[in-house]
């Protein structure tokens, strides 16, 4: 139940694709994050799934069944969104029963898929309220127990954690994942979150200016990233990447060292004076600044290091990459097999 | 802080303003509603005083009241302005829920066509409509009114309302897609409520000057059987006499159904104005 495959998915708005050829399958069960910058895709793409947007090409299937034209209430899916979009005038119960009585379930049925639902997300004490009367946290509980007493063979969310404030985003981050643990259901997230799906994922779809740059699961997109974009969208603070003579020295066009895999003494492969320092307590980020090395994009090295190191603006230090953590990329920008 | 020490001067200035706007708009209408308790002496001898024991009559109302077909332009009144409220609420809504909703090749240039006439006042065309009323033998009837102000009420109803529609969540039209709504539901069920001051707004700016217009019924349905009460009360200015007892008493009652629409709506009303200014 709930598998999903795309094939050679297009779409076009008048002369601009946004879509430019999207195959993806998702086994039943799996949980699959699309993340991309603003303006990649990932959200038509699952608007198309939906069938709120009609593809321009490509076929959508479902548990094996082609959807193409058929109407999203008729796919067996559910869908999160981001704005929660629940009902203003009706209660939160009333909220998560429309679709079944649209559906012609009976009453009793209804009652007790509700009464699972809210058992589940803590939603017994408020299912007479309505939508006003609910926080931000709660209201997005009610939009994910609309999609659940569905039953959908698919949940789709469309950035489900955007409009929450941090703390509530991680506790309701860890409670989508015990979810799909509970449910086993086939889930599809949209997010332009790195950290969520890197949490959430079974597996990341990385996608970038309407193509698939990669698909696999979290620690093979860190460990093998297969293209520049991937190697600096995935990880935090973003890959340094560095060309020129220290590049070439490596036979590749540009080389890539993780913030986290670079050694600060005080001599090393590259020399220069710390520019900038935050400390976060667990850990600390230097920027370097190293004239002798062409780094590229913002010019400085960045590197974190555990704990609260004390160094100072204007510091020199030396920075060496570990043994076997430079990523080496050609000059079209994909990986370079180690 | 200068705005602190400013602010109070400057508010008794702005409610100066208002409450001398407020005098200039419902003075006429007291004087109206004052002297249609008075009678002829008093109106003349002093139209500015109120009704005192002397001067108090009920001659006007007697007389509009006793006269039967006063109630009928009435009933006439009602049917036309509720009759036309309605179309110009149901389709003006529907249009622009298809506006700005769906996404179609003449989009634009329909929403262009349809704003148009707000800029075009309808009573250029009223040779053309007595005409094609007097083809469609509509001539004295309540539908041959209604079809004229439906007419004239949608631009501006298309208009505002597509606005407000606009401002309805995406998100919620989706939701309510895949639970399975039809569009006609998601109209009625999800949209119009939370446009709701919107139409109220709509639906006041609409419904008053139907009620209050004398030009069309005069035109297009003169007869007995089909008079509004604005025309109606005509019949008491002649050419040489004039019963102003009984002109202002036809006045203040017709006054009294636009004030009761009114104040119900009054509060959405609010709402639909300030909507767009304070976000």
């Amino acid at each position: 139940m709930g598998s999903l495959a795309l094939s050679a998915i297009r779409k076009s708005f008048g002369a601009v694709d946004v879509l430019k050829g999207v195959d993806l399958d998702v086994a039943a069960g799996e949980f699959v994050v699309f993340v991309g910058p603003s303006g990649c895709g990932k959200s038509t793409l699952l608007r198309i799934i939906a069938g709120l947007d009609e593809q321009s090409a490509g076929d959508v299937r479902i548990d094996g069944r082609l959807m193409n034209g058929v109407p999203p209430a008729r796919r067996g899916i559910a869908m999160v969104f981001q704005s929660y979009a629940l009902y203003p005038h009706l209660t939160v119960a009333k909220n998560m029963s429309l679709a079944l009585s649209q559906e012609g379930v009976a009453a009793a049925d209804i009652r007790r898929r509700v009464e699972t639902a809210s058992a589940l997300l803590r939603l017994d004490a408020l299912l007479d309220r309505r939508p006003a009367e609910l926080s931000g946290g709660q209201r997005q509980r009610v939009a994910i127990g609309r999609a659940i007493v569905r039953q959908p063979s698919l949940f789709l969310f469309d950035e489900p954690l955007s409009n929450l404030d941090a703390a509530l985003r991680v506790g309701t981050r860890i409670e989508i994942a015990k979810l799909h643990r509970q449910l086993g259901a086939t889930m599809v997230y949209v997010t332009h979150d790195q950290v969520e799906a890197m949490t959430l994922a079974d597996r990341i779809v990385v996608m970038h200016g309407g193509v698939v740059e990669q698909v696999g699961r979290p620690l093979e997109l860190y460990a093998r990233p297969a293209n520049l974009f991937v190697a600096g969208f995935i990880g935090s603070p973003t890959m340094n990447f560095i060309g020129g003579d220290a590049a070439a020295r490596a036979s590749a066009a540009t080389i890539g060292v993780r913030p986290e895999h670079l050694v600060v003494a005080r001599e090393g492969a590259w020399t220069g004076a710390v520019s900038h320092a935050e400390r976060l307590g667990a850990d600390t980020m230097l920027y370097v600044d190293v004239p002798n090395v062409d780094v590229l994009g913002a010019g400085m090295l960045t590197t974190r290091i555990l704990g609260d190191i004390d160094y100072d603006v204007g510091d020199r230090v030396g920075l060496t990459p570990q043994e076997g953590k430079v990523y080496r990329f050609d000059g079209g920008g994909n990986s370079i097999a180690a | 802080m200068i705005p602190a020490r400013t602010w109070p001067l400057g508010r008794a200035g702005v409610h100066l303003v208002l409450i001398l706007y407020t005098a200039l708009c419902l003075g006429p209408v007291l004087l109206v509603v004052m002297n249609s308790f008075k009678s002829r002496a008093g109106i003349f001898g002093a139209p500015l005083s109120l009704p005192n024991a002397a001067t108090f009559d009920l001659i006007g109302y007697k007389t509009v009241l006793g006269q039967g077909a006063f109630l009928r332009y009435f009933g006439n009144s009602l049917i036309v302005t509720a009759g036309s409220l309605a179309a110009v609420l149901l389709f003006g809504a529907m249009a622009a829920f298809a506006l700005s909703e769906y996404r179609f090749r003449a989009n634009r240039l329909l929403g262009l066509f349809l704003a148009l006439g707000i800029m075009v006042p309808i009573r250029l065309g009223t040779v053309a409509i007595l005409n094609m009323m007097v083809a469609a033998r509509l001539v004295n009837t309540h539908l041959a009114l209604i079809l004229i102000y439906t007419a004239q009420g949608l631009p501006i109803a298309v208009f505002i309302l597509g606005e407000f529609m606009q401002g309805v969540s995406k998100d919620l039209k989706d939701a309510g897609r895949i639970d399975g709504l039809s569009e006609y539901t998601i109209f009625f069920r999800l949209v119009l409520p939370l446009v709701r001051p919107a139409v109220a707004t709509v639906a006041v700016f609409t419904m008053i000057p139907i009620w209050n217009d004398l030009w069309f019924p005069l035109i297009v349905a003169p007869g007995e059987a089909t008079k509004t009460v604005t025309l109606g009360a005509q019949v008491f200015i002649g050419q040489f006499v004039t019963n102003w007892n009984a002109v202002l008493a036809a006045l203040t009652l017709a006054v009294l159904p636009v004030l009761v629409l009114y104040l119900l709506f009054s509060r959405q009303l609010i709402r639909g104005i300030t909507a767009g200014a304070v976000k």
